[in-house]
């Protein structure tokens, strides 16, 4: 069983994040055969021309979108961490959107129940897709490992240099 | 309908009434989408000789049959057109962001904006459903504040925003309509066509599908792109930008400076492409579904201007920049943002500020005229502040709001030899005295003077041909470009995308296919090129233009250039315009007055709009019999 630590989930890096949208329109794609990215599972938000972020589940641990649902029509998966949505229970309250810090949760257009990242097995879409290379499928641990290296790299970038 | 959305709003401002009519395919097909549907629409729903300001001049807002998709850059873009009240001719502009997908996802290919309001109002096009929004408390607004206020009051913040500021509520000839609050679609005055509407904004939010017809091959497609658009084609766009232009043209002479008095700019390393990224530059950020990345934000660190915020692209740092001799780069972003601010052509607005300075430097315009501002050029303050009274017409400023060229005749005592246009369209950044290919495509470009057209300063600073030499055969070069970039503007896609298409048409013909379903050869693409040109050429010819409209701005006509460079000497007499225009009209199979023929119209599917020609072909074959006798 997955746990916190080792569960993968996707994550945009703000420094690369150009606000494109094409994660949207990918993931649209893959999941409803459409262009149309208010069926995408990841969402942009762009809050000024140089403030964009994508913004995906986080797989929370005791995930509190499940939590609050009164018709136990959301369980969250033992082995990746993914939510998952019982059609014939969500009557679209809206209760989990409502728990949801990050909006990652959302109604469908269409459909009238909730939906939210499943990941595409393991396989996402917008992250083979995203041009910027700015999302990440990764764990939280691995996630850290990055930074610091980052960080790290970026103050050695001189001894690096002379390492070649 | 595959790619279209099959429908055309059209929307009558002064009685209310709103209604779709259906796109047909055949009509789709022919006019492909943006500028050439746009174009078509204005011919059918306007009458020769009609006031650009007043109701009866209809602004056609169109979407292309890739917008909405994943397409990069084709995802996002749509276009403004009008009849231009600058040039009297043909108007058009394009622009991209966000705000054309939403329209497709809204379901149009097309808005129709017929009429005038009677007080101002903004258009709310929520899906299926059009309202009619009490615009009094955003008029004066800029189109920033305008999208925010409407975003707020709407309740949504994914609602996309068209907006014009208030240079178009004043009905400067150059004011622009802005959307996603750094873009533009900019030239030939359409936000002054948007405010002789009392129309404020056009806010829209689209929710439905978008579908292509061959969603895999598409998809494939697509990735193909984004490969490419890592590689060379792009490199440009996703490195330094356009403002890469400033130290190659000022290399190879080329760079209009004070005016189009020089051709190098002495201070051109200070308002360089290299300059801007090193101290400027804080993010480059991407429109909707675009895989390239090319917009520039510049933020100015320190000084009087400090706080500055704005997208940079070459020309309008040329306008500012160089071409008012100032090598202040804080300033010029200044300048630029309150261009975005008033909504105005920071393009047109920058080659309006020189020439002021122009007239100023030669005493046509003293410290009277100008309130007071001393308008030497290289004086960076005083730019500034001009652009300011031209946003609010004040002063000097509202004479020049009225475009270059009308400015000049008001202005008088000879100030007409400094007014750098064509056509009445405000002159662009290349210094076509010494790209003698490139004069080609500015002369006879239908919507007046306009680098984006034609292309052809490509071939003269790749030096494919020689740039200083007219002769027989060039035309037709000019032409292959001018029928590919009308293609770009038509399916709207981005033109820094263009090296991307390997196979030119043949790539873009596969393309339209794969999102409509309609096949389309890459012959029949090319041949759609050439009938939205000769339709620009049809607008022009109905609003009385001929042979003499095709001319070039008085300076490069005038004053060879004399800076000790490459092109020192160089400048286009008479004689070489007329050589000029001879293989051009040739080339395109119309008469030596530049008016298509009746076979011309006839190969191109044009034979409804012969009565555009039909006096004017028989007035001609007269007056050539006569010379022959």
């Amino acid at each position: 069983m997955a746990t916190i630590h080792t569960r993968k989930f996707i994550t945009a890096d703000p420094e690369k994040c150009v606000g494109c949208g094409v994660c949207e329109y990918i993931c649209a794609f893959e999941k409803e055969k459409a262009f149309n990215p208010l069926k995408s599972r990841i969402r942009v938000v762009r809050l000024d021309s140089v403030i964009n972020l994508a913004v995906a589940c986080r797989l929370c641990e005791d995930a509190p979108c499940v939590a609050a649902c009164p018709r136990d029509a959301l369980t969250q998966s033992e082995e990746t961490g993914i939510i998952l949505v019982d059609e014939d229970k969500c009557n679209g309250c809206g209760w989990c959107i409502e728990a949801c810090d990050y909006g990652a949760i959302m109604l469908h257009p269409n459909k009238k129940v909730v939906f939210t990242c499943d990941l595409c097995d393991g396989e996402p879409k917008c992250v083979e897709w995203c041009p910027e290379e700015a999302l990440d499928f990764v764990s939280k641990d691995i996630l850290a490992q990055k930074a610091r290296i980052t960080v790290v790299k970026r103050l050695f970038q001189e001894a690096i240099k002379t390492l070649g | 309908m595959f790619g279209y959305a099959g429908r055309i709003l059209r929307i009558n401002l002064s009685s209310g009434r709103v209604r779709t009519e259906p796109l047909r395919e055949e009509f789709a097909k022919k006019y492909i989408g943006g500028i050439g549907l746009g174009m078509r629409l204005l011919i059918d729903n306007s009458k020769a000789g009609v006031d650009p300001l007043s109701p009866e001049n209809p602004l056609i807002l169109t979407t292309g049959p890739l917008s909405g998709t994943i397409a990069p850059t084709g995802g996002n873009g749509h276009a403004f057109v009008a009849k231009s009240p600058l040039t009297g001719g043909v108007g058009e502009a394009k622009s991209h962001g966000f705000f054309g997908s939403e329209m497709k996802r809204a379901g149009y290919d097309a808005v129709i904006f017929e009429n005038r309001a009677e007080k101002p109002v903004y258009i709310w096009i929520d899906d299926d459903n059009v309202q009619f929004m009490d615009a009094k408390h955003l008029w004066g607004k800029s189109p920033q504040e305008t999208e925010a206020l409407i975003r707020e009051e709407l309740g949504d913040y994914y609602i996309r925003v068209a907006a014009i500021g208030l240079a178009g509520e004043k009905l400067s000839r150059i004011a622009c309509i802005m959307n996603d609050r750094t873009r533009a679609a900019g030239r030939t005055g359409m936000g002054t066509v948007m405010g002789s509407k009392n129309l404020k904004a056009i806010a829209v939010r689209g929710t439905k599908d978008v579908n292509v017809a061959q969603p895999d091959e598409f998809l494939e497609f697509v990735k193909m792109l984004h490969e490419r658009m890592k590689g060379p084609a792009t490199t440009k766009y996703r490195t330094l930008g356009t403002p890469l232009n400033v130290l190659v043209h000022n290399a190879l002479g080329a760079l209009p400076t004070r005016n189009f008095t020089n051709a190098t700019f002495e201070g051109a390393e200070k308002v360089s492409g290299e300059y801007l990224n090193e101290h400027f530059v804080v993010r480059i950020v991407g429109c909707s579904s675009c895989a390239m990345r090319c917009e520039h934000i510049a933020v100015v660190p320190e000084g009087p201007y400090k706080g500055t915020t704005v997208r940079v692209e070459y020309e309008p740092l040329w306008a500012f920049g160089p071409h008012c001799g100032v090598d202040r780069m804080d300033a010029i972003l200044k300048a630029m943002e309150l261009c975005n601010y008033y909504g105005l052509d920071s393009l047109s607005t920058g080659n309006i500020v020189g020439f002021a300075m122009d007239c100023y430097e030669h005493g046509i315009l003293t410290k009277k005229d100008t309130d007071g501002l001393e308008l030497n050029f290289g004086n960076a303050d005083a730019v500034v502040k001009l652009v300011h009274m031209i946003g609010r017409r004040e002063g000097l400023g509202d004479v020049l709001a009225e475009g270059v060229k009308r400015a000049a005749e008001k202005i008088g005592k000879g100030a007409e030899k400094f007014a750098n246009h064509i056509k009445g369209l405000e002159m662009t950044g290349y210094d076509i005295r010494g790209l003698k290919t490139a004069a080609i495509g500015y002369a006879v470009s239908f919507r007046g003077a306009d680098h984006n057209r034609h292309g052809a300063y490509g071939l003269d600073l790749k030096g494919t041909v020689d740039r200083f030499k007219v002769e027989k055969g060039r035309a037709k070069l000019v032409i292959d470009i001018e029928n590919l970039y009308t293609i770009i503007d038509s399916l709207i896609i981005c033109k820094f995308s263009r090296g991307t298409y390997y196979d030119g048409f043949e790539d873009l013909a596969k393309y339209y296919t794969l999102a409509t379903g309609m096949p389309m050869t890459a012959e029949e693409l090319r041949l759609a090129g050439e009938r939205i040109n000769n339709l620009g050429r049809l607008f022009n010819i109905r609003e009385g233009f001929t042979r003499k409209d095709d001319h070039l701005p008085p300076k490069v006509m005038s004053t060879p250039i004399p800076d000790d460079t490459v092109s020192k000497g160089s400048y286009i007499t008479q004689e070489e315009l007329d050589l000029m225009l001879d293989d051009y009209y040739a080339a395109r199979g119309w008469t030596r007055e530049g008016v298509p023929t009746l076979e011309k119209l006839k190969e191109l599917g044009l034979e409804d709009l012969a009565y555009i020609v039909k006096n004017k072909l028989k007035k001609e074959s007269g007056k050539r019999k006569k010379e022959v006798n």
